[in-house]
Parts: C-alpha cells; sequence; structure tokens
C-alpha cells in the first residue's frame, strides 16, 4: 500500500516535466525490467522512467534526490551481474533513449556519444575514417558504452588495446543531487584526483553518466589469426606464456577447452579440432610485414610448445570463421543446456592449470558440466556452468560450484571478477577478497559522492554486517576477518 | 620488512593522534613539483620517508606484471624490467637518480611514449597503502583485469601522496620494441600539429614526437619490419644517438626546459591550432601537450590567467611546472562541484588531514 502511495505520488511529480509514455509503473509495463542479463535475480521496480536528454535525468534525479527514493541505472540491460537489477521501492532509470552521437572528429579521434548509444555502433559510425573504439565485447553489438563505463568493460583484443578505462577521455555525469561534473577532458589527463578511474566501473553506484567521450583507435591494415590444437590443457597454457615471453602482445588470444569446442563445432562449424583438449586462438594485428613477421613467430612458438596442429587463416573469410566459433561459445552453452551461468573471475595464468584440474574436479563433486572459456592472454576466466533452473535446487547446486570457483581465484591470487562486476550475484565473494578496512574505504568512497546511498545500493560492496553473517568467512593473511564484528 | 611498515603507521598515528601533517618525501626529486606554499598555516609538516621499504615483491615476465615496494629506486626496477626485455610503457620521467616507484606514482608523471602507450595510471593494478589513520590497505591486484571494488589504485596515481602512503605497487609491464629509429623532419608549428595528429590516425608504429624550433622529431617503435616500413613512407632523415634526445625531453634536460623563469605545462586536445602566448613553445604527445617557457614581462598573475583560459579555450588544463614563484597556485584551480567531491575523498582517506596538506590544492 505504502509503495503504491509513493509511486502514485512520484508518477505525479515526474510527469509534471516528463511526458506520459516516459514514466512507466503498471506491473505489466515495468515487468521487462526487471532482470539484468542475469536471469536469475528478478526484482519489479517501483517505477521505470526513460528520459530522453540530460536536463531530464537531472530533473528525475532532483525529485528522487529530494523524495530519498533509490535510483538504479540501466543501460541495455545485458550486464551479468545483476547490477542493473531494480531496487523494490526505487525508480529504475533507463538510458536507453539517450543514444545520439553527438559528434565524431575524425582528426582528433574521438566521438561523443549519449550513454545509450550501442558499443558497435560506435565503430560503425567511425569506420568510414578508417577508426574505431577498441573495447569490443562479446555483447557489442546490444550493450550500450554507459553501461561499458559502469562496468569497465573488457573484449577479446583488450590485452593489447585495454579496457573501457583505457579508451575514454571525458565524462558527463550527474550527481544524486542532479548537479553536473565533467571529468577527464580534452587532453589525455585532468587536474586533480583520477575522477575519471573512479568513475569507471562504478557500476553506478557514484553517480549517472549522460555522455561519454571515447577515443578512436586507427583500423590495422591487416589482421590474421593462428588456431593452434593441444592435447594437454597444460601445453596450452605455457605456449600462452611462451608467446609473452617472446615478447609480442597479441591483439587477442583466447582458449577454449574440449567441452566448449564440441558445443560451438555442432553449432557454427569454425573447423576446430574436436578431440583437442583445448584450442587457443592467438591473433597479429598491424602493418602488413608487421603481421607476417608475427603470425610466423606465433606459428613456430606453437608448435615448440606442443600444439597437435597449428593452422593460420588463410583469408578475412577464415579468420571470421576461426573467431566465430568463439564468440558463439556463450549462445553454444544455451544449446546445449536449458541454462548456464557465466562467472567471470581472473587469475595469475601461471595458476590455469591448477584452477582448471580444481573446476574438473568440482564439475564432478556437484554432477553439473562446465564449459572453459577463457581470456587466455590476461587470465580472464569464464567457466560457464550448465544447469537446468526445472531442476528443483540446480541452481542453488550451480551457485554453489560458482562460489567455489571464484574462491579458488581468489586464493590463486586472483579476483572474483574481471570485467563482468559484482553487482548483486558476487557481493558475498567481495567480503573473501576485502578486508573490514578496505571494504569500509569503499564505502566511505561511495558516501564522498552519494551520502545517502541512494545510487544502486545494495549493489557492489556488501556492508560488514553482511560480511560476519557470511558462513563462508576467510582468514586473511593468517588474521580473522571481522573480528570486531559479533558471529552469528 | 613488515617492521618497516609498522614503524610508518606508528608514525602515521602519532601524527594523526596529535593532528601534526606529514611531508611524504622519498628520493625528493620531484620536489619541485606541486603547491611549494604546502603545509597547514606555512608548516610544512616533517618529513615521512619510506624510502627503506624497497625491493622487488615479485615479477614474473610471461604474466606481464611487476610488484615492487615504493622505496624501491625506479633506476633499480627499470634496470631489472631491461633485463628481461621488458619496461614500463609510460617511460617515467626520473628527474634525479633518487627517483623511486612511489614518487612516479604519486605524481603519476609520463614521459614521451605516453600518447601511444597510455600514461602512469594506465598500467597500475593495484596499490598496498597506509591511509590517514595508519591502516594497512591493498587495492586492486596483480592481474591485468579486476573490477572488484572502485578503482582505488588509479585514483592514488597522481594524488600527490594526498591520500596515503602507498607501500606497494602493481604494475602491467610491456615487452621492449624489437627497434627503434627516430627521424626529424622541418616544418612549421601547425604543419607539424597536423602531422602528428595525422599520423596518429594510421595503424603507424609512432611511439613519440615532438616539435621545437622548426623540427618535428618521430620515434618509430615496434617490430622490425612495421618501423622499416613506416620509416620508408613518412620520410625526413633519421637521427644517431635518438635515445640520448627522447632522454633530454623526459628529463627535461634539453635547453628549452630552463630557458624562461617559468615552465607551464598546458595539457589540451591534440587538433589545437598553435596557440598564441609569450616564450617558447615545446610540442609533446602528438600535440596534446604544450610546453611553455617564459621570462614574462608582464606581472605573474596576468600570464598565469591567460595561460589557464587558453588551455581551457582548448579543452584541457594548464600546471606551472617549475617557477620561482613561492605561493603561485601550481594546478589548475577545479570548479566547486569537482572541488566538494575531492574534499570529501581526502577527509574519507585522510581524516586529520596530515598528508601533504595544500600539496595539491590549498583546500586539500
Ligand atoms: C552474451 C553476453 C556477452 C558478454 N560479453 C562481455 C564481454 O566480452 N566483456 C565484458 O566486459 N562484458 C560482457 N558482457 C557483460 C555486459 O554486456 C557488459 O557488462 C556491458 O557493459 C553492460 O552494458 P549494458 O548497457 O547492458 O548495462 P546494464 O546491464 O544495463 O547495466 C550495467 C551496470 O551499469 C550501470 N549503468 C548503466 N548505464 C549507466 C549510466 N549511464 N550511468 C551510470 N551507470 C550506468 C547499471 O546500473 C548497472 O550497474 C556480456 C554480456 C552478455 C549477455
Amino acid at each position: 500500500m505504502n509503495r503504491m502511495n509513493n509511486a502514485l505520488e512520484l508518477v505525479k511529480k515526474l510527469r509534471t516535466f516528463l511526458p506520459a509514455e516516459s514514466v512507466l509503473h503498471e506491473t505489466e509495463d515495468v515487468r521487462p525490467y526487471e532482470c539484468d542479463g542475469l536471469s536469475a535475480y528478478r526484482q519489479t521496480p517501483m517505477i521505470v522512467v526513460l528520459p530522453r536528454t540530460e536536463d531530464e535525468v537531472a530533473g528525475i534525479l532532483k525529485v528522487c534526490h529530494a523524495l530519498k527514493i533509490p535510483v538504479v541505472a540501466r543501460g541495455a540491460g545485458t550486464g551479468l551481474s545483476g547490477g542493473a537489477l531494480p531496487h523494490p521501492q526505487g525508480v529504475l532509470l533507463s538510458l536507453a533513449k539517450l543514444k545520439n552521437i553527438l559528434g565524431i572528429d575524425p582528426a582528433g579521434r574521438t566521438a561523443r556519444v549519449q550513454p545509450g548509444v550501442r558499443n558497435l555502433a560506435i565503430s560503425e559510425a567511425a569506420a568510414p575514417y578508417g577508426l574505431y573504439y577498441a573495447p569490443d565485447p562479446s555483447s557489442q553489438i546490444a550493450c550500450s558504452i554507459g553501461g561499458n563505463v559502469a562496468e569497465n568493460s573488457g573484449g577479446v583484443h583488450c590485452l593489447k588495446y585495454g579496457l573501457t578505462v583505457h579508451n575514454i577521455l571525458k565524462l558527463r555525469v550527474l550527481t544524486i543531487e542532479g548537479e553536473i561534473l565533467e571529468i577527464g577532458g580534452s587532453g589525455l589527463d585532468a587536474p586533480g584526483y583520477d575522477l575519471l578511474a573512479l568513475m569507471t566501473g562504478s557500476e553506478g553506484m557514484l553517480g549517472i553518466v549522460t555522455e561519454v567521450t571515447v577515443k578512436l583507435t586507427p583500423r590495422p591494415e591487416k589482421a590474421q589469426v593462428v588456431l593452434a590444437a593441444f592435447d594437454d590443457i597444460r601445453d596450452a597454457g605455457n605456449a600462452v606464456a611462451n608467446v609473452i615471453g617472446a615478447g609480442i602482445i597479441p591483439a587477442g588470444m583466447e582458449m577454449m577447452d574440449k567441452i566448449t569446442t564440441g558445443a560451438v563445432e555442432e553449432y557454427v562449424h569454425a573447423g576446430y579440432n574436436i578431440e583437442a583438449a583445448a584450442i587457443l586462438l592467438c591473433e597479429s594485428d598491424g602493418a602488413e610485414e608487421e603481421v607476417a613477421e608475427e603470425i610466423e613467430r606465433i606459428n613456430e612458438i606453437m608448435r615448440q610448445s606442443g600444439a597437435t596442429e597449428v593452422r593460420t587463416s588463410r583469408d578475412e573469410a577464415e579468420r571470421v570463421r576461426f573467431w566465430a566459433g568463439r564468440k558463439a561459445a556463450f549462445p553454444a552453452a544455451g544449446r546445449v543446456s536449458p541454462d548456464y551461468y557465466c562467472m567471470d573471475g581472473t587469475i595469475p595464468r601461471k595458476n590455469l592449470a591448477s584452477v582448471l584440474a580444481g573446476i574438473e574436479a568440482l564439475s564432478a563433486e556437484y554432477g553439473l558440466r562446465c564449459m572453459n572459456v577463457f581470456h587466455a592472454g590476461d587470465g580472464n576466466l569464464h567457466p560457464l556452468i550448465l544447469y537446468d533452473a526445472n531442476h528443483p535446487g540446480e541452481l542453488e547446486l550451480t551457485e554453489e560450484f560458482g562460489a567455489k570457483i571464484l574462491r579458488m581465484c581468489i586464493e590463486a591470487g586472483g579476483t572474483i571478477t574481471g570485467e563482468h562486476g559484482v553487482g548483486i550475484e558476487k557481493i558475498n565473494q567481495m567480503c573473501s577478497q576485502f578486508k573490514t578496512g578496505e571494504l569500509e574505504m569503499f564505502h566511505a568512497v561511495k558516501a564522498a559522492f552519494d551520502p545517502e546511498s541512494l545510487l544502486n545500493p545494495g549493489k557492489a560492496i556488501p556492508t560488514l554486517r553482511r560480511c560476519a553473517e557470511q558462513g563462508a568467512m576467510h582468514v586473511h593473511r593468517g588474521k580473522e576477518k571481522f573480528p570486531e564484528l559479533p558471529r552469528f | 620488512m613488515q617492521e618497516i611498515v609498522d614503524q610508518l603507521a606508528a608514525t602515521i598515528r602519532a601524527a594523526a593522534a596529535s593532528n601534526a601533517p606529514l611531508c611524504i618525501r622519498s628520493g625528493g626529486t620531484k620536489d619541485f613539483y606541486g603547491q611549494q606554499d604546502k603545509g597547514r598555516d606555512g608548516a610544512r609538516g616533517s618529513i615521512l620517508d619510506p624510502t627503506a621499504y624497497a625491493g622487488i615483491v615479485d615479477y614474473e615476465p610471461t604474466e606481464l606484471v611487476v610488484t615492487a615496494r615504493a622505496g624501491t629506486p625506479l633506476m633499480q626496477l627499470e634496470t631489472e624490467l631491461n633485463a628481461r626485455g621488458q619496461m614500463l610503457a609510460f617511460e617515467p620521467p626520473h628527474f634525479g637518480i633518487g627517483a623511486t616507484l612511489g614518487g612516479c606514482i604519486a605524481t603519476g608523471l609520463s614521459g614521451p611514449r605516453r600518447a601511444s602507450a597510455g600514461a602512469a595510471r594506465d598500467f597500475v593494478l593495484g596499490v598496498r597503502m597506509l591511509d590517514g589513520k595508519g591502516d594497512d590497505l591493498s587495492f586492486g591486484g596483480q592481474v591485468m583485469k579486476n573490477v572488484a571494488g572502485y578503482d582505488i589504485p588509479r585514483l592514488m596515481a597522481g594524488s600527490l601522496g594526498t591520500l596515503g602512503l602507498l607501500l606497494e605497487v602493481s604494475l602491467k609491464v610491456l615487452p621492449l620494441p624489437a627497434e627503434e629509429r627516430t627521424l626529424r623532419l622541418s616544418m612549421n608549428e601547425a604543419e607539424a600539429i597536423e602531422t602528428m595528429n595525422r599520423w596518429a590516425g594510421k595503424p603507424l608504429p609512432v611511439s613519440a614526437t615532438c616539435f621545437c624550433d622548426g623540427e618535428l622529431t618521430v620515434r618509430l617503435s615496434g617490430a622490425t619490419s612495421a618501423v622499416r616500413a613506416a620509416r620508408a613512407v613518412l620520410g625526413g632523415e633519421e637521427i644517431a644517438e635518438s635515445s640520448s634526445f627522447w632522454k633530454s625531453i623526459r628529463e627535461q634536460a634539453h635547453p628549452f626546459f630552463r630557458s624562461g623563469k617559468q615552465l607551464w605545462r598546458l595539457s589540451i586536445k591534440s587538433t589545437t591550432v598553435p596557440l598564441s602566448l609569450p616564450g617558447k613553445q615545446l610540442i609533446e604527445w602528438g600535440g596534446a601537450v604544450r610546453w611553455l617557457s617564459v621570462d614574462p614581462e608582464m606581472d605573474n598573475e596576468t600570464v598565469e590567467a591567460l595561460v589557464r583560459k587558453t588551455a581551457k579555450d582548448a579543452g584541457g588544463h594548464a600546471t606551472l611546472f617549475r617557477s620561482q614563484i613561492p605561493a603561485a597556485a601550481v594546478f589548475h584551480p577545479l570548479p566547486p562541484v569537482m572541488m566538494n567531491i575531492h574534499r570529501r575523498l581526502k577527509e574519507k582517506f585522510d581524516p586529520m588531514r596530515i598528508f601533504n596538506p595544500g600539496r595539491l590544492y590549498p583546500e586539500l
């Protein structure tokens, strides 16, 4: 009842400056916003607003700030950690209608875009100038640049070309009070603290991004990819280290295990060796001569590292076909299993073999299959746990399996999330990765921007109480964690 | 080593308890940089010297990551990396033999390779630090991709020691290029700006640019074949002994940098046409940095106002990098909303305001 009254009062206030179709509150209208790409978590928001301009966003924030109503930003809703999961008493702020490319400066190699612009749309608009936006998440046809900034998204080319944080110059951000912050600048740096870095990956908890100026990169003259098969996953791991040890930074370096290649081969016929324990895709790009030289060296290294088969794409069509399999890994998981759960830990690469062995053991223990897709160059693992949500209890088992994988990643010197964010999904694992003082500092940073915690509350950073209540606490550097809090 | 950390933490706690400011100083090579009227009420604070906490903690070349203690001499770190065929790709300036990793990251300064490879902050993966309460905190990590928690490691880069004492830093490192060559072409300033930007829009292995006195100097780095191919396309004269030239730019040993009483750094949009300002200019970073060396005939306030407005109009900001004016404002003033956020962040990291008060901005 209370929620109902609040909603109606808010709708009335918002409709004083927004058209009726920009403010949704009927259940059937808000239902489509109940989850992001992590559909295991669902929550209908109190209301959904769809502003069309920065001024409208500012107006909405001012109203919510005055009434102390939580605000959750949403781009395209492709996030995989529940970052855009609505708040039951809150406003879901969709930036989807702010989708204009405001300008492309080919000489200065930048694009100024609104937050709802799709990642790939930027590269398409820049293509006539021989330029593109380098970070290329697999979801790039759908995900928004605002979401990319909020998650610091990466892609298969980020070892060489960097993550979102390396490829943006300037942001316009609205604070919860509705005040504009201009962060970064048209030069390569800005005065004061590096708030551009702080905003990137902040999961909609510090401010609302209303404009992004991105760097554009010249299209390389040529790209070619080597496809290598290994009958032992450790050899594949060593091959990655050997390529990097030889002073090569490949444009992309991806690994897939046998169960993955089997699933994708059936689906896209990329030409993978499905008998191999693992395959590696290693791409070189640059000037014609440079690619020729590098590809030859990569071939050599793959052979010396024990590859059972090494093939080089002969033309652009074959290069695209070799990559098609990797790009189809998620949909392929969706074909071989009713549901899948994508994990996102990062580890120092030297621990790859032991972590994969650990995952295999867990897979047997839980009786759940797991496909391994791996951004091998930068150590970012995407185990895809296959399950069936219609089998009672299987989702819970899957989540437990996933949590154990993340714990292994921390123990291996890595992190619980490389690029998908913490959101609501990995909030408990944050307690294992960080100590009390560190979590307190995160809360303090949030409070510096959003003292009343109205922006995406309850996400990304767990409360100390939540950590203490959790069974699975960790001993960090030999000390018990949260000694000051009562145990439950 | 832990005893050193315990001692530093005890010093910080004592300073916080007695509300006495501390001046974090490692090598002291960058003393000239930042506000000179440091300290609160004119008091600079006692020196907190973390250089004893030195040494490489972990370095595995094939992981492309190095972790070292903040007191590690930059020279030692670079020598170790070089021996394994790797480098700090942001080419940090040392400004003296005593430069440390802590000072390098705290100032966040980058050298000639910045425009192509990225800045100091781009390579920071993780930090261990002591905050203003003396708490030992770690953020980020030793892996290339990590989005767990806010990006405090990069926030520390360039914060000039005002948010905490760095203990350890993890950095991404890159392989040394197989080949480097430097070319020199004669042209005027407008042509140079246009040329640098045009090259940057093409897939060329340009790793550094510098325009001064009617000459554009450009460095090519990368695979041998790529450098050779680019060399043929770009033209110009190849110069020998080029590493000493780039070092003189990085370390500001080049005569240009000492030619005037004030050295300003304007960080602006790279395509900005030649700036009309008194004094001499040297251009780096593909046009995105314009150094101004000036012996002003006008009064200092007029020069400052002119330089700051010029930088702002070009989408950027200006820093008074070196001067002999003790009370001058060094960094570009922040708009009130931005300063508010800065002040609140400072309050959270350093509640008693003991670390380098006033070195970045008088308010911090
Ligand atoms: C099939 C598939 C493949 C994927 N592959 C990759 C990959 O390769 N690499 C990768 O990094 N990710 C990948 N993702 C994850 C996801 O696409 C990215 O996290 C993406 O950046 C999310 O963008 P979005 O617009 O969908 O954001 P949403 O899901 O709508 O939101 C994500 C977060 O950003 C916040 N947010 C959104 N817009 C704004 C704004 N304007 N201001 C402030 N906060 C905002 C939200 O509150 C939320 O916390 C994949 C997802 C799918 C479904």
